[in-house]
């Protein structure tokens, strides 16, 4: 019997395992894509919570309409985001988070 | 669903998610996470959340991984070279997983109620883009409005970003 406990399980070692990823990989795009492991992960115990929680014995609606938004507004984050990378690399010829360490150039 | 197909499905997705930060080849990374989201997929359909699912595949897995694989083979990225590892960075980060891992596992054992299992959904098998609809269309027209609004400044933000040359 699969229970609520184990989806929160999941998702929270999937959380774990991106934000190892921000904090260990130091190549900018493995960065961001460890990113949107955590953002799903998020977005996992939601639709988990959302199947637990019925409203007139039918999913909690609401939970997945956060999560439409979520995935809409991490698509516009991923377009933003990869192209200040390309603006960066054809400024600096780098991914490596260590080089890039001055704010202003 | 059935618990045998859960565990396999979040087996896939943990071990593709790990196999995102171990590998050094950047093309080898976004192919993961390409399996990885498929198996997340996989779970948001066990959650009855058909929708969802049919987003995460087409919106992830299609659109921002093409997105990912097209900048990495634009950059024309090599693998990462080892460089020398920075040891307190790398022991920090690995003992702040292991203590987010350790609470994790406290709250959710602390947590009762999640250990009952899913109620039963009492109208069948539910038109579920039925109700999202209706959900978004009635109670968050304005939020649409202004996610829309996001998602034009983004794109415009990104031409602006990427005509611009930084000096």
């Amino acid at each position: 019997m699969v229970t609520l406990n184990d989806y929160l399980i999941v998702s929270g070692l999937l959380f774990a395992i991106g934000f190892a990823g921000v904090l260990l990989r130091r190549n900018l795009v493995a960065i961001f894509m460890a990113l949107e492991l955590m953002l799903n992960a998020a977005n996992l115990s939601l639709i988990g919570f959302s199947r637990f929680n019925l409203q007139n014995g039918l999913p909690d609606y609401n939970a997945q309409i956060l999560v439409f938004f979520i995935v809409t507004v991490a698509a516009a984050e991923v377009a933003v985001g990869l192209a200040i990378i390309v603006a960066l690399y054809r400024a600096r010829q780098t991914m490596h988070v260590e080089d890039l360490n001055s704010l202003k150039f | 669903m059935a618990p045998p197909l859960f565990w396999t499905f979040s087996a896939i997705m943990l071990f593709f998610g790990l196999m995102v930060i171990v590998c050094r080849n950047l093309v080898t990374s976004a192919l993961s996470l390409v399996v990885c989201f498929f198996a997340l997929a996989a779970l948001y359909v066990s959650l009855d959340a058909f929708f969802i699912g049919v987003i995460q595949i087409l919106v992830y897995a299609g659109a921002v991984m093409v997105l990912f694989l097209s900048i990495i083979m634009l950059l024309d990225l090599k693998a990462e070279q080892r460089r020398r590892l920075n040891l307190p960075a790398f022991f920090g980060g690995i003992i702040v997983i292991a203590l987010f891992v350790k609470v994790l596992f406290d709250v959710s054992y602390g947590f009762q109620d999640g250990s009952a299992s899913f109620p039963a959904i009492q109208r069948g098998q539910q038109p579920d883009v039925w109700y999202i609809g209706l959900t978004l269309f009635q109670q968050y027209k304005l939020q649409l409005q202004i996610i829309a609004t996001l998602i034009v400044v983004a794109s415009i933000g990104v031409v602006v970003l990427s005509k611009r040359e930084l000096k």
